[in-house]
């Protein structure tokens, strides 16, 4: 039955995409991140789609606005650190509303598998007054986004469709239908909508909220908000992945299910509080259904009972329900497996040798933050993206006015990624000029976006969509900054490396390193045969051990450092920094 | 056929081939007309972390994640992850099947620690109902060394009751043609694994 062709076994985030192509969406723009980048991955299979990764996540909304301004349907993609990037034209985009219809897409990470907090964007479509659709698998990834598209159009409004990582990188069968032919409606010059001048932007508040009371009927009638009914005299209120969770501790109990989570729809909520005696509200990370219904008047039980803080699980929830716990095995001492620089990586080399000119070291997000792990340790803050360079500026002008010689005399590296450099480090860079310190900003140039998996950016001369684009070289833009000092150096090449970088943290000027090397797991054609450790000239001073590369072990016994041929990429790091010599190439390189 | 819903936990370390393994097994599953589930943690999979994914299936599964002490199986392609792991497998009537190839985490290569050396007294204790597959050693045999996620499958699969030619057409799609045959023999090589 399900080996018919239309069904796919596809991810939240392919779902997305497919949605996306069946509504006969026609521009999809975003920035990578997890767990949102495969959606533009699965869209650009899709043909009749134009789509672009764009420098940052703000260029890409208003690229998604424009186009929607153009009549045509836009899909915007981010994790949901992303969507802070993009607030300010999005809360604009309320009051502006849709030509063509315009979806949002957020990614929510509770748990924090790969991000830095587990904000809940639900609350971005009550600051802003937007609708939020939440899907709990993969079928209604697609059938919300195409809905969402329909709702934006007939409403006039932004429609955020919420994933979690639980959705996003969770699979499921998917029956799939053909593309619906939209003809783009064009552009038409219109600035009482487009062009919010206060004067224009009074009305388009009113006429918001007038659209929100609209949605809030439509929110009543819709049937991905519905009642389900059960054995017993409980009912659970729920949304998103939340609800196949609650679906499987409860099966007997009545569920409110909630595609649409806001605006809220009351009638729905009274009519299940009519049939029960009790309501649990089950949503993930923060009370936000939950503060509604109780604000009706209804009673209720939520985060007293269903835990705010880390994603939910059907165990969890046993708990919540039941108070039936499952009680944690003790196995014994496992050893933590965190991911860490891959052998061979650009970035090793230069977190060694800043570990040994011991800078204040200003971080960023990707690969590269993994420099801050043991043994390394070469790195001392990371907020959110470009923030290496800010942060580095603002510590510098602060142990300026301080009196202490040692603090007045600490030397600050930035370091940022290449693709982190485009998405937000110009305007840092240019205020490290305009309000002159003299700190060091090291871009470390890997030619990609590799942390969240290889994507195209400005400086790599390819798009998504895999045409031939201008290669715009960070060196050229510091220089055109107003950088005196930029230079470019290959990782690679240790000695070299540590010379630059001595000289630029000891300038009295603003200084830009690039370190440029691709990223070894996106060019393996730079890999050599692995190196060996000649037993009788290892001495066992462990120097290679500390820069930490899983290629090298040691071995107690003998006392004695030792390379697994099958991890090495033969990128020789360990062999320049070995002072005894004891670390060969392979003789058939 | 299957009422209940089957639930298979899979661990081991980025690189390991492991989402590849859980999408082959789910799209057999999906071929064999049963709705499926899969939930995978994989944003560090490159970076040589611990990388785990559900795989549920039955006649309708709701959630994507599988309750402490309920998976029928776990696969574990690495020694230490089966340990890590192991909470999630029923502990009556689980299987645990794993290669016990050691894979050194970063304490271990940075040589603050030793490699736990009672890995099999403690699965012993966890995991009464298991099989030890030598994957990845046979994998180089077999000269690609990539294959053992699906000599791991073919072992599997001797303990679950889809036809053995779904899993062959699922491993024709699934790969490029070059690397068809010698992962077909890596399939069947694996089931000569189930019986000790
Ligand atoms: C606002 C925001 N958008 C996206 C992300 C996801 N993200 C984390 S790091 C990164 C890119 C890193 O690329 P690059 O700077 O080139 O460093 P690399 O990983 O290549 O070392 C992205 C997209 C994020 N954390 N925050």
């Amino acid at each position: 039955m399900s080996n018919t062709s239309n069904k796919k076994f596809l991810s939240g985030d392919e779902a997305v995409a497919q949605g996306a192509w069946e509504a006969g969406c026609h521009i999809a723009a975003a920035y990578p991140g997890t767990p949102s980048t495969e959606i533009l991955e699965a869209v650009v299979t899709y043909s009749d789609i134009y789509c672009e990764w764009s420098t940052n996540e703000k260029v890409a909304y208003e690229v998604a606005l424009g186009a929607s301004m153009a009549g045509a349907r836009a899909l915007y993609a981010s994790k949901h650190v992303g969507l802070n990037v993009a607030a300010d034209p999005f809360f604009s985009s309320a009051y502006i509303g849709s030509h063509g219809g315009l979806v949002v897409i957020t990614a929510d990470d509770p748990s924090m598998h790969s991000s830095q907090n587990e904000q809940d964007n639900r609350y971005y479509g009550i600051a802003a007054k937007v609708p939020v659709l939440c899907p709990s698998d993969s079928q209604e990834c697609k059938d919300f986004t195409k809905l969402a598209f329909d709702i934006s159009e007939r409403f006039n409004i932004p429609v955020i469709v919420r994933l979690t990582t639980r959705t996003s990188h969770a699979n499921g069968v998917v029956t799939c239908e053909d593309r619906r032919s939209v003809p783009i409606k064009g552009y038409e010059k219109k600035i009482q909508k487009n062009l919010i001048l206060p004067a224009f932007a009074r009305k388009l508040h009113a006429s918001l909220e007038e659209r929100m009371l609209a949605l809030k009927e439509f929110s009543e009638t819709t049937d991905i908000n519905r009642i389900e009914e059960g054995e017993e005299s409980v009912g659970i209120i729920a949304d998103g992945v939340a609800y196949t969770y609650a679906r499987e501790a409860y099966p007997d109990a009545w569920f409110l299910k909630l595609g649409m989570s806001h605006p809220l729809p009351e009638k729905l909520v009274r009519e299940l509080a009519s049939r029960v005696k009790k309501i649990f509200i089950v949503e993930e990370n923060d009370p936000i259904i939950e503060t509604a219904v109780k604000a009706m008047g209804v009673d209720c039980i939520g985060k007293e009972k269903v835990p705010r803080v880390l994603e939910l699980n059907p165990d969890r929830l046993r708990k919540a329900f039941f108070d039936e716990e499952t009680a944690p095995l003790d196995v014994g001492d496992v050893p933590a497996r965190p991911p860490a620089l891959c052998p061979g990586c650009t970035h090793r080399p230069v977190f060694a040798i800043l570990a040994r000119l011991k800078p204040i070291i200003t971080g960023d997000i990707g690969c590269y933050t993994l420099g801050a792990l043991p043994p390394l340790n070469a790195m001392d803050t990371c907020v959110d993206m470009g923030a290496s360079i800010t942060v580095a500026h603002g510590i510098r002008k602060a142990l300026d006015l301080v009196q202490d010689e040692k603090q007045k005399n600490r030397k600050i590296v930035a370091v940022i990624g290449d693709s982190t450099f485009f998405h937000s480090g110009l305007t840092g860079l240019a205020n490290v000029v305009y309000n002159s310190s003299p700190i060091t900003v090291i871009i470390m140039d890997n030619r990609i976006t590799a942390m969240t998996g290889h994507q195209q950016h400005p400086g790599t001369g390819k798009t998504l969509m895999g045409a031939d684009a201008v290669e715009i070289d960070p060196a050229e833009v510091a220089r055109a900054l107003g950088v005196k000092y930029v230079k470019v150096v290959d990782p690679y090449d240790y000695a070299a490396t540590k010379e630059v970088l001595t000289e630029a943290i000891n300038l009295d000027e603003p200084a830009v390193v690039i370190t440029k090397r691709a990223c070894p797991l996106y060019d393996r054609s730079m890999w050599k045969k692995p190196y060996w450790i000649n037993e009788d000239e290892c001495n066992g001073c462990k120097i290679c051990i500390q820069i930490g590369c899983p290629a090298i072990s040691f071995k107690a016994e003998e006392k004695k450092a030792y390379i697994t041929p099958v991890l090495c990429t033969g990128c020789s790091i360990c062999a320049q920094i070995c002072p005894k010599g004891a670390i060969h190439a392979s003789e058939d390189n | 056929m299957l009422q209940k819903t089957t639930n298979i936990f899979v661990a081991g370390v980025g690189g390991q081939g492991i989402l590849k393994f859980s999408n082959l097994l789910c799209e057999v599953a999906m071929r064999a007309g049963l709705d499926v589930k899969k939930s995978e943690i994989h944003g560090m999979a490159q970076r040589g972390g611990s990388v785990t994914t559900h795989v549920r299936f039955g006649k309708k599964v709701y959630s994507p994640l599988i309750p402490q002490g309920s998976a029928d199986f776990m696969v574990s392609m690495e020694h230490l992850e089966a340990v890590r792991h192991i909470a999630f497998l029923n502990p009556e009537h689980g299987r645990l099947i794993y290669d016990p190839y050691e894979i050194a985490p970063p304490e271990v290569y940075t040589a603050q620690r030793e490699y736990p050396a009672d890995i099999e007294e403690r699965l012993a204790k966890f995991a009464p109902n298991r099989v030890a597959v030598p994957a990845f050693e046979n994998a180089l045999k077999v000269k690609n060394p990539r294959a053992q996620n699906v000599i791991m499958l073919g072992t599997l699969s001797e303990f679950l009751s889809f036809d053995d030619a779904l899993y062959e057409e699922v491993i024709r799609d699934g790969f490029k043609p070059k690397y068809v045959d010698s992962n077909i023999a890596a399939f069947h090589l694996g089931k000569e694994f189930a019986s000790p």
